[in-house]
């Protein structure tokens, strides 16, 4: 193996050793200097997700472990993007004196979990789809407890730990079965030898629950709102975006490929969960009113719409599924930015306390507001798009009722977004949240997220260089 | 650049022109220049359409401008026009500039109000200009979702039930037309050939009749929520109560009129065989509409739900005749849509203004205001007069056109309906003078009514461009019904040619 080959791995390699990098320097600070690991951090993220954009050529490394090409490498850099979003959005939240300790620490643990789904999207076998998968989870169990001395963040920990735990251990059962009937664990092995026997479809099963635990599709999503809310808020952006995110690529990518012989009998399971997922997850949002809460019932709903990027089953499918992805990082984290940003100012987080507040912060409401639009799919913003294109890949399929029954929920949906368009804009308050300003960081982030929200659907050439690389059944 | 274009840009510059202001005055100007530069341009649309048409220019779309937008979907951003949607491009730009004018004084909040205002506009002028189902979907959006935020801050009542009933509804609507569309662009094309969203490709080929059979009911419908179609209207008084006067205007005005023509052009046109065969369940609806409506108004108190409830009734009547599918009922329909917009949002202007004087909407509270505010008053009286249906105002040419159309179906069924729906013209006459005489006539009942203003300039420019259009359409009908005539000629000639089974 030449150094040609290791270098194929840059997305995992640049991430560890930023990693490690972080804690040398960290060793180095003493207690007043720690806040110069943000902008180490962020510097040196930015420079890995910018090396991300340099192509490079498709390859496969340890026999068929690892793999790359260009869809891949588009996922990682769309995680990325993300993930820059996300530690640009903390920084008024670290710079708190209650983490003014542990700053690298946040910064180490997240970039654990990145380099894990990097290895997770890129596997080519369960092994390391495995692999990818725990090194994904087992961090952002610690980050969930950050805030450890806050009961409600350490039962988050716990709660994502164990329930991790078990979704771990049904897939890692499915996989078992997976390597028994077939007696391989490489994807392209298994994808020519699957013949839907009994054994193969339960296998199938199990491995689908597992992962429908990792992306919270109903009825497995019980552990979503309370980690959501324990978890401190960037934390938990980063569990319903990215980590959702990440676990809805490799499901695409193993169900269009592994699996693809058993399409038509998973088709009717999926209707099923589809269905579920966005009418649970947006009757429970329509009540809630800690914000927290309420995006993480949101964020289920939307995994329900991704689901029908799945069941069109051919490239239209894919590329919808991938830029649905895209368009949905920039509007959960415009949502999850302000939450952020108005919590660290004043630690209030309910739908309440957002009472009035376009007459005091009106740039974060209309931002509130544009990415509320997107992610209940109104034009012109890019979540229209997104979900526009969803629905016509599973039309394309023929399942029009689905389709119908997708954009009432839509419908349902806008209804408590609009609940918070309307504490902010309509809504009078005794004591509104008082104006104030965010740092740089965070003022960068949330533009980052409006201009995502506004020019990801009108630029069509991001949806053609998506659909370029999709491949479907 | 193509002249449709800057329909959106227009209203999209203004837009960027009012975050720049300050102030109250500074945002009704830009927002007036703008609009009255939209009014001027659809003047020179209409001119320029005549005059390719007498010219000789036979296409059935002038001015088109086709861009490939999503390549991989074919989704383009495709514009072009028909005497149809030029007649409803010119009724807009009227309705939203006596909007501006009619808003004057809208201190709260300003900025905000024009701006959401325009945006609105620029859906509706977006979706008229639309050949693309997709742009046609998505502007019809764009014009829906402003209403939340008009209705919900510068309302008036229970504003916010009824902003999010009005949103809810007509989204809802639109989960309907969005099947309607994806399943009409999966089968827009013979197996095999580029699928399409363009709504002319679309109707060179026949959808299988099965999947029309399907669709239609998922398209009228979604439209239909939009145009007031029973039982899917409640949104519309209680909207149009609660919304603030521009926003009546234009809603009532214009976006109603999204439903019918969206109904026609879509629905209609492209399905012709399910409509032909599914049209007795919705002649029934839109029966119970104009029946409906015309009755529910005379049992209200409220100025604004009066109109609300007259709205349905008319807009009813624009479904109904659409569902006639002839020549006459089309033109009719058309016309209708015309008049209706400019009539009720005199009506709702009208209304706005003699609330601001009197702070109530309530007729019983009122009397004799003929002698306090006489302007006000006769202009009221000419926009119930057209809305009666009065020879000489546009109503009249509508109605006629209509039931001249619905007529010709001799059997006992659409005699039936159309005899019915007929009667709402006795009906509208009845709730038109019993406001009059309550709210006009008589001695005046409260003396703190003794010395109200009349209407001042931008309230009278206001008033004056809509009756102007009532008039006009009323007097030389024919100028109208010429220009819609002509554009009907490619959907008869669609409807001649298809094969009904048993008939």
């Amino acid at each position: 193996m030449s150094l040609i080959d290791i270098l194929t791995m840059r997305n995992e390699l640049l991430l560890t050793f930023m990693a490690m990098i972080l804690l040398i320097i960290d060793l180095n600070l003493n207690h007043a200097q720690k806040s110069r690991m943000i902008p180490i951090s962020i510097g040196l993220f930015l420079v890995v997700t910018l090396i991300g954009f340099i192509p490079q050529p498709d390859r496969t490394l340890f026999g068929g472990m690892y793999h790359t090409n260009g869809l891949v490498q588009l996922m990682k850099n769309i995680l990325n993007i993300g993930v820059l979003i996300i530690l640009l959005q903390s920084v008024a939240w670290l710079r708190s004196p209650a983490n003014s300790t542990k700053i690298s620490e946040y910064f180490f643990l997240l970039i654990s979990t990145l380099i894990g789904m990097n290895f997770m999207i890129s596997s080519g076998d369960f092994l390391m789809l495995y692999l990818g998968l725990e090194l994904a989870t087992i961090p952002i169990a610690a980050l969930a407890a950050f805030t450890h001395f806050n009961t409600k963040s350490s039962e988050a920990g716990i709660k994502l730990l164990l329930s991790s735990a078990l979704s771990s251990g049904i897939l890692l059962y499915g996989i078992s079965m997976i390597y028994g009937s077939t007696g391989s664990i490489y994807f392209d092995a298994i994808g020519a030898s699957y013949t839907n026997v009994p054994l193969q479809v339960l296998a199938f099963i199990f491995f689908f629950t597992g992962m429908a635990f990792k992306i919270s599709l109903v009825p497995f999503h019980l552990w979503t709102a309370d980690v959501y809310e324990g978890a401190p808020i960037n934390v938990t952006s980063y569990l319903s975006v990215i980590s959702k995110g990440a676990a809805a690529f490799i499901l695409i990518i193993v169900m269009f490929t592994v699996f693809k012989t058993l399409a038509p009998v998973y088709k009717s399971m999926i209707y099923l969960i589809a269905v579920l997922t966005m009418t649970v997850g947006n009757l429970f949002a329509m009540r809630q009113k800690n914000m927290k809460r309420f995006l993480a019932f949101s964020s289920i709903a939307q995994a329900g719409f991704i689901l029908l990027g799945i069941l069109g089953t051919n490239k239209m499918g894919m590329t919808s599924v991938v830029y649905f992805v895209l368009v949905y990082i920039f509007s959960n984290l415009g949502a999850f930015g302000v939450v952020a940003a108005i919590s660290a100012k004043t630690g209030k987080e309910n739908m309440d306390d957002y009472d009035g507040l376009y007459l005091t912060n009106p740039k974060l409401s209309l931002l509130m507001m544009l990415s509320m639009f997107s992610l209940a799919g109104i034009p012109p913003v890019a979540g229209f798009f997104g979900k526009m294109f969803l629905f016509t890949s599973a039309a394309s399929a023929g399942y029009y009722w689905l389709v119908f029954i997708a954009v009432l929920n839509a419908t349902i949906s806008l209804y408590y977004y609009l609940l918070v368009i309307k504490a902010m804009f309509i809504n009078k308050s005794e004591n509104p949240i008082a104006a104030f300003q965010s740092d740089g960081y965070t003022k960068v982030g949330l533009m980052l997220c409006a201009l995502g929200i506004f020019v990801l659907g009108f630029w069509s050439q991001v949806y053609e260089f998506i659909n370029n690389l999709s491949f479907g059944i | 650049m193509n002249i449709l274009t800057l329909f959106i840009v227009i209203p999209v510059l203004t837009v960027i022109g009012i975050l720049f202001t300050k102030d109250l005055k500074q945002s009704r100007l830009v927002s007036a220049i703008g609009m009255t530069a939209q009014l001027i341009l659809s003047g020179i649309l209409v001119y320029l359409y005549m005059t390719e048409r007498s010219a000789g220019n036979m296409a059935p779309m002038l001015f088109t401008f086709d861009v490939l937008w999503f390549p991989a979907l074919n989704i383009h951003y495709a514009v072009g026009v028909d005497g149809i949607s030029v007649a409803m491009i010119a009724l807009t730009g009227v309705v939203v500039f006596a909007g501006i004018f009619a808003s004057w004084n809208m201190e709260f909040l300003s900025r905000e109000f024009f701006i959401s205002l325009i945006l609105l506009a620029t859906g509706v002028f977006g979706f008229f200009i639309s050949l693309d189902l997709f742009t046609m979907f998505l502007f019809y959006e764009i014009a829906v979702i402003p209403m939340y935020l008009l209705i919900g801050i510068w309302g008036s009542g229970p504003k916010e039930y009824s902003a999010m009933k009005l949103t809810i509804m007509l989204m809802g609507g639109s989960a309907l037309l969005m099947v309607g569309i994806l399943g009409i662009y999966f089968y827009s094309v013979p197996e095999g050939g580029q699928l399409t969203f363009n709504v002319l490709e679309i109707a060179k080929h026949q959808i299988p009749v099965e999947m029309q059979r399907f669709l239609f009911p998922f398209t009228f419908i979604g439209f239909g929520i939009l145009g007031a179609l029973f039982p899917f209207h409640t949104w519309s008084p209680d909207g149009h109560a609660s919304a603030p006067t521009a926003v009546s205007m234009l809603h009532a005005g214009v976006l109603m009129k999204l439903g019918g023509y969206g109904a026609f052009r879509v629905a209609i046109y492209l399905m012709p065989e399910a409509a032909h065969e599914q049209a007795w369940i919705f002649i029934i609806l839109t029966t119970i509409s104009v029946v409906y409506g015309a009755f529910g108004a005379i049992f209200q108190k409220d100025l604004k739900y009066i109109n609300a409830y007259s709205s349905v009734s008319h807009c009813g009547l624009v479904l109904f005749a659409v569902l006639m599918m002839n020549q006459s009922a089309f033109t009719g329909a058309v016309i209708q849509m015309i008049s209706h917009g400019l009539m009720t949002a005199l009506f709702f202007a009208l209304i706005g203004m003699i609330y601001g004087r009197t702070h109530t909407r309530m007729i019983n509270e009122m009397g004799g205001l003929m002698k306090v505010i006489p302007f006000l008053g006769v202009v009221y009286v000419i926009a119930g007069l057209a809305s009666l249906g009065l020879p000489g105002f546009s109503g009249f040419v509508a109605e006629m056109t209509i039931f001249f159309g619905a007529f010709e179906h001799i059997d006992v069924f659409h005699r039936v309906a159309t005899i019915l729906a007929v009667s709402s013209i006795v009906i509208t006459a009845v709730y038109i003078l019993r406001v009059v005489g309550i709210l006009l006539m008589g001695p005046i009942k409260d003396h703190h009514f003794d010395h109200l203003p009349d209407a001042n300039w931008y309230e009278r420019l206001s008033t004056i461009t809509l009756v102007v259009g009532i008039t006009f359409i009323g007097v030389v009908p024919i100028w109208l019904s010429d220009m819609i005539n002509f554009s009907l000629a490619p959907l008869m000639e669609k409807l001649a040619s298809i094969q009904l089974p048993g008939m």
